[in-house]
């Protein structure tokens, strides 16, 4: 694939005996919405984790922009342009929302503590870009009117908005979402991914991880189907929506019966 | 009145005091500014508190001298308070051997004002500051990669192997210590000799001041954002691009700086140190100023820090039973506010009200 912006090459996960992901290859396009889905311990979260660096893969590599991202620490990944959300919410509790995002924003600024301590004029323009940009994106992601707030204070929704501004603070060219609508109702998850659509429409990757099928059948342009740390189908939703592969691994039917 | 209605003016009175914070930040600058002068002004005029009625009937040490109280303990642990505070309170990282950081501050004074070299006090300080600071990054470096109880240990032995050091080395002076230390300079009227503490006083309380201010410029920034979400979540915060590692060394030599220099305070008043200054109860106690003041709260750890300074001779009354006194006050302190005497707030986005307000206008031109 010429215009790849992340390919898995060959990563295997292990931990102890578990194999979480076994020689998985996939590319992500540059501006589509990749699909990433399987039945539950598929190993999709581990896929996340080797991407963004939490886990290094046992074997394989990741490329990300033609480079591979062996080596490299998460902060560096991130500043990279990888962003993700996480299938738990992890805000930082105690940190109002717009704080939270102003973390993720920090993460292309440069002050450090001599900038701050001085006052300096990088330190005063950087604060103003991090509050301007995230209550543009608290504001994109419709929760503004709790952008003081502290972030354990929201409701459910908004926490999952609220990653997603954060994630996208950073300035990511690649957006993974790790199971965005998790614990929504159909109408919010539709929400949802009509404000998925509208990112990606700016310009952004997104890698989405979601266990609703018919969910992902709308708004991916293609769709990887993990199974057991297998890669079993790769395709446009439609092609993956009829493989007999991904019925049975779906319905729980053996192998061999498929 | 009854016992509930005395209970729910308690309670109104204690939000008030924590919402004073706000209020004051809530007045128009002028007054803003007059009000801070005005309290700044009075803490000056500590040394005369006592002879105020009713305030000098409640802080004043029967049995010490008070001025003695606020220039030894007082100054030095609100200035090791709102060190310790950024790396326990701020970055989340807990070090039980802050006492080593404050060792070293005292005992560079007193290598290179005594015991070694005849360097003036002043030309000390930075040097012990730098040293101190260096001492924390050679500490965090390979030690920040621990989390939680690892951490913790490791700088329990530390704030230990400072003190068994000294007391081992004959170049730091063994057990008897140094003595001789130079003490500050004279400024104008303000001459540090050993009748009068107050110029002492006078000093530490201007180096607070300092430190408050650049701490809150730090808090305000990039910086303490980073602390706070590594305190909060420190895989999340690395995942959304914050140097984990970085911030945290930065926080540890911050903090080991102002530890060192309320070290530097001490030993130029003191002006006689020796290792059983420098115990690891001293570190148990700083981060009881902490954790009580507030853990995260730059003003509670500033009253924690006092607190903790003043209650055991404001008891000193109770003679041997003193300490057992203020176990019993920290205790209930604890558990009636068991967030600290001033809880750590969620920020208030001032600018939030202006955001809104530039956003409307914003909108009204549009549609103009
Ligand atoms: N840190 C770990 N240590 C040991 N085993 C792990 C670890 N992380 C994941 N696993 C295992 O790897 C497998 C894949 O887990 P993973 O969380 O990636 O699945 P998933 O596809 O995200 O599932 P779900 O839909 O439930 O989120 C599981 O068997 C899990 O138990
Ligand atoms: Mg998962």
């Amino acid at each position: 694939m010429a215009d790849a912006i992340l390919s898995v090459n060959n990563v295997t996960m292990q931990f102890g005996g578990v194999t979480a992901l076994s020689d998985v290859n996939f590319a992500i396009e540059r501006g589509e919405i990749l699909g990433l889905i399987g039945p539950n311990g598929a190993g999709k979260t581990t896929c996340f984790n080797v991407i963004t660096g939490v886990y290094a893969a046992t074997s394989g590599s990741v490329t990300f922009d033609n480079q591979p991202l062996a080596g490299l620490k998460r902060f560096q990944i991130t500043k990279r342009g990888i962003a993700r959300t996480f299938q738990n919410i992890r805000l930082f509790p105690d940190m109002t929302a717009v704080e939270n995002v102003m973390v993720g924003a920090d993460a292309n600024h440069k002050t450090s503590v001599g900038g701050a301590l001085l006052g300096s004029r990088r330190h005063h323009r950087e604060e103003r870009e991090g509050r301007d940009r995230a209550m543009e994106l608290l504001t994109f992601m419709g929760i503004a009117d709790r952008a003081a707030d502290a972030a354990r204070n929201l409701p459910y929704g908004y926490q999952r908005r609220l990653e997603i501004a954060r994630a996208l603070a950073t300035g990511p060219k690649l957006l993974c979402l790790d199971e965005p609508a998790a614990g929504f109702t159909p109408a919010e998850k539709q929400e949802l991914m009509d404000l998925i659509r509208k990112i990606r429409a700016q310009g952004y990757t997104v890698l989405l991880i979601e266990h609703d099928m018919s969910l992902v059948m709308g708004v991916t342009d293609r769709i990887v189907v993990l199974d057991f740390g297998k890669v079993i189908a790769t395709g446009s939703p439609a092609d993956v929506q009829n493989n007999p592969d991904v019925i049975a691994a779906y319905l729980g039917v053996p192998d061999d019966a498929a | 009145m009854s016992l509930s209605d005395t209970f729910k003016g308690l309670t109104k009175s204690a939000h008030a005091v924590s919402g004073l914070g706000e209020r004051i930040g809530d007045l128009p600058r002028v007054s803003r500014w007059s009000l801070i002068a005005l309290f700044i002004f009075s803490l000056y005029l500590m040394p005369w508190w006592p002879e105020v009625p009713v305030l000098g009937w409640l802080v004043d040490t029967p049995g010490t001298s008070f001025e003695g109280v606020i220039t030894d303990k007082v100054v030095i642990y609100v200035l090791v308070a709102l060190g310790l505070n950024v790396v326990v309170g701020l970055a989340g990282l807990l070090d039980l051997g802050y006492v080593g950081f404050y060792a070293i501050g005292a005992y560079v004074v007193g290598i290179l004002s005594s015991q070694h070299a005849n360097l003036p006090w002043l030309v000390c300080v930075p040097i012990a500051v730098i040293v101190s600071m260096i001492a924390g990054v050679i500490l965090g470096t390979p030690t920040l990669r621990l989390r939680g109880d690892y951490l913790a240990i490791v700088t329990l032995g530390f704030g230990e192997i400072i003190r068994i050091s000294a007391n081992n080395a004959d170049w730091l002076g063994g057990s008897r210590g140094i003595s001789k230390i130079a003490k500050p300079p004279n400024i104008g009227p303000l001459k540090f000799g050993v009748l009068d503490a107050k110029p002492y006083f006078f000093l530490g309380l201007t180096v607070i001041i300092i430190t408050v201010f650049f701490l809150r410029r730090l808090e305000n920034s990039r910086v303490g954002r980073a602390w706070n979400a590594v305190r909060e979540d420190e895989d999340a915060a690395e995942l959304m691009g914050v140097p984990t590692f970085k911030f945290k060394l930065w926080a540890f030599a911050i903090g080991a700086a102002i530890g060192g220099l309320a070290g530097t305070l001490y030993a130029g008043k003191v002006r006689f140190i020796n290792p059983s200054n420098f115990p690891l109860q001293l570190s148990i106690l700083f981060i009881a100023a902490v954790v009580l003041g507030g853990t995260g709260n730059m003003w509670g750890a500033v009253i924690g820090g006092a607190v903790v300074g003043w209650m055991p001779e404001r008891f000193r009354g109770f003679a041997d039973k003193r300490v057992f006194v203020f176990g019993v006050a920290l205790v209930l302190v604890m558990v009636f506010r068991p967030q600290g005497l001033i809880p750590r707030k969620i920020r208030k986005e001032r600018w939030l009200a202006n955001w809104k307000q530039r956003e409307s206008e914003g909108g009204e031109v549009a549609r103009g």
